[in-house]
């Protein structure tokens, strides 16, 4: 690279690597010490330690086992969520641009917003959900968030409610892409719906499918506010997120050697997930 | 192509239940902040408010300092976003117009800083800011904004650069422009629009943001408006519902708005970015 290159490049290079990556280097050799906020005697070296005592940790592979159930339980929906309403924006219908202009709104929102709101539905008295639940007559409603059954399915929802537009539009990017043509001669040819989504749609939408789902996983098992705001981790513990759980281990009790080390065992588990995810969808398709 | 007339059917019927789905949660909240207290408390609520009031307005506003907040989550986000833009445009140029290792690295950063959870990096950067004297401050939380954000603004940007035919830059060149020259008036104002929507971006997901601003922002006064917003839902977990939904729904209305603007400009880089040539 010639020095013009460079010229253009720095700015943004030192930051990246002084705020970025340097960090990541640093939260990584942090796991391996017993750093704490707030304490007056050197950090100690303590190698494996924090690892052999997170592997102890009931409560954190609980709050791991809560993770999993989330991401699977977010991503999943609102996939198959968003593919129906890609399809459904990809058809001439009117009303469409309502429905873009609607799913703006969870986007566009902040998380905080999008719990505070959802806590508003939720509400066991001045709540529209148990309201419309007693206008079908379906009984007097529960309170839904503080429910120990009740309470991740809760926020899941609102997970999938709040990811489901940017998947949509990912997806209806790639639905744009599939070349008209071929669906209309699959179609003269007396292909059904099912058949000429199978045979000419999926394939052309597959790679964009892959990625938006790879990220959505991360960002879904990756996700904070949105639980934070909606239960705090609460009923007992039901919905504690392990961000929720790595945030109050750093910052509300100190620890920062073993919440770095909890980030770490969750980097390397998200990791692992998605090469194993990643390469079994590469290698079942030839088409992709 | 036609379709059948039972199909049509179903389609609509589709598409209305996802507008009732995505609409009806911001329609409450919207409706709950125009109640008085006395329709709050009761136990049929309705969706439109028979006696709507601007009362919880004022309350929110005498309640929690949201003026003080906003302004800080102003700062932070217009900080955020212009930084982040002047330093990302010449790096995705680069990374955009040339094939070196450098392109290829900043690549895997971009993805990989995507798999990172925040924990890891927010307790080094805690400690790096407190050693610098940059906790609890807004310019502190630019920085991290400004970190946060570059991933997204190369990935965007890059897409916006590869969408610039190289031709027009060679033929600026044989005309006998320079280099500078040929960035500043060949370049630069085909990108302009592209960097305009990468900026507001940038300044909506800063505007959004609440862990970073969770941990980093400890005094109500340096406080910005999401980490101002969860004192309005008390330890317990009671919430004055009235104030807190007025609070909430005047703290979207930026995004929203910006958000409307650059909604088709978002999609599209995302897509070009995605695409390699």
């Amino acid at each position: 690279m010639d020095h013009g290159a460079w010229f253009l490049v720095l700015p943004a290079l030192i930051p990246i690597l002084v705020l970025s990556v340097g960090p990541l280097l640093y939260g990584i050799l942090l796991a391996f010490t017993d750093a704490q906020s707030g304490r007056t005697e050197p950090t100690q070296w303590i190698g494996g330690l924090n690892f052999r005592d997170l592997l102890h940790d009931t409560l954190f592979w609980e709050s791991f086992r809560i993770g999993l159930v989330w991401a699977v339980g977010v991503t999943v929906p609102q996939f198959l969520l968003a593919l129906g309403l890609a399809l459904l924006l990809n058809q001439d219908l009117r009303l469409r641009w309502l429905a873009r202009a609607l799913a703006i709104i969870p986007w566009a929102m902040p998380e905080v917003v999008v719990g505070i709101m959802w806590r508003l539905v939720y509400n066991p008295d001045a709540g529209i959900l148990n309201e419309t639940l007693r206008d079908v007559g379906l009984g007097g409603g529960r309170d839904w968030l503080s429910g120990l059954a009740t309470a991740l399915p809760a926020v899941i929802l609102v997970g999938v409610w709040a990811g489901m537009p940017q998947t949509t539009v990912a997806l209806l990017a790639g639905l744009q892409n599939t070349p008209r043509e071929l669906h209309e001669a699959a179609a003269v040819d007396g292909a059904g719906a099912w058949r000429r989504f199978r045979t000419v749609t999926w394939p052309a939408l597959r790679p964009i499918a892959l990625a938006i789902t790879a990220l959505n996983l991360i960002w879904n098992f990756n996700s904070f506010a949105l639980v934070y705001v909606l239960t705090n981790g609460g009923p007992g513990g039901r919905t504690r997120l392990p961000m929720l759980f790595a945030y109050e281990e750093a910052f509300r009790y100190g620890q920062f050697g073993y919440a770095a080390a909890m980030g770490c065992v969750m980097v390397a588990v998200i990791s692992i997930a998605l090469a194993v995810f990643l390469a079994g969808r590469l290698r079942g398709g030839d088409d992709a | 192509m036609r379709t059948s007339r039972p199909a049509r059917v179903g389609q609509y019927t589709a598409l209305l239940a996802y507008l009732v789905f995505l609409a009806f949660p911001f329609l409450w909240l919207v409706s709950t902040a125009f109640k008085p207290p006395r329709e709050l408390g009761s136990l049929h609520p309705t969706w439109i408010p028979e006696d709507p009031t601007l009362a919880n307005f004022r309350q929110a506003f005498d309640e929690q300092p949201l003026l003080h907040a906003a302004l800080n989550s102003l700062l932070a986000a217009l900080g955020a976003a212009v930084i982040a833009v002047l330093i990302a445009t010449p790096m995705a140029y680069v990374v955009a117009r040339r094939r070196t290792w450098l392109a290829k690295a900043v690549t895997g950063w971009v993805v990989v800083s995507q798999a990172f959870p925040f924990v890891l990096l927010i307790i080094p950067l805690f400690l790096v800011l407190k050693n610098l004297r940059m906790i609890n401050s807004v310019p502190g939380l630019v920085l991290v904004y400004v970190v946060w954000s570059l991933p997204f603004a190369l990935w965007m940007l890059a897409g916006y650069v590869r969408a610039v035919p190289p031709e027009l830059e060679e033929a600026a060149a044989v005309d006998g422009a320079g280099r500078v020259r040929t960035l500043v008036s060949v370049t630069a104002p085909l990108l302009a629009p592209g960097i305009v929507a990468t900026a507001l971006f940038a300044f909506i997901t800063a505007w959004n943001e609440f862990f970073f601003a969770l941990v980093l922002l400890k005094t109500p006064e340096k406080q910005t408006l999401p980490v101002v917003l969860t004192h309005f839902i008390g330890a317990e977990g009671v919430a004055d519902l009235g104030p807190l939904a007025a609070a909430a729904f005047l703290a979207t209305l930026p995004s929203l708005v910006v958000f409307a603007l650059i909604q088709r400009r978002i999609t599209g880089g995302m897509l070009t970015g995605a695409v390699k040539s």
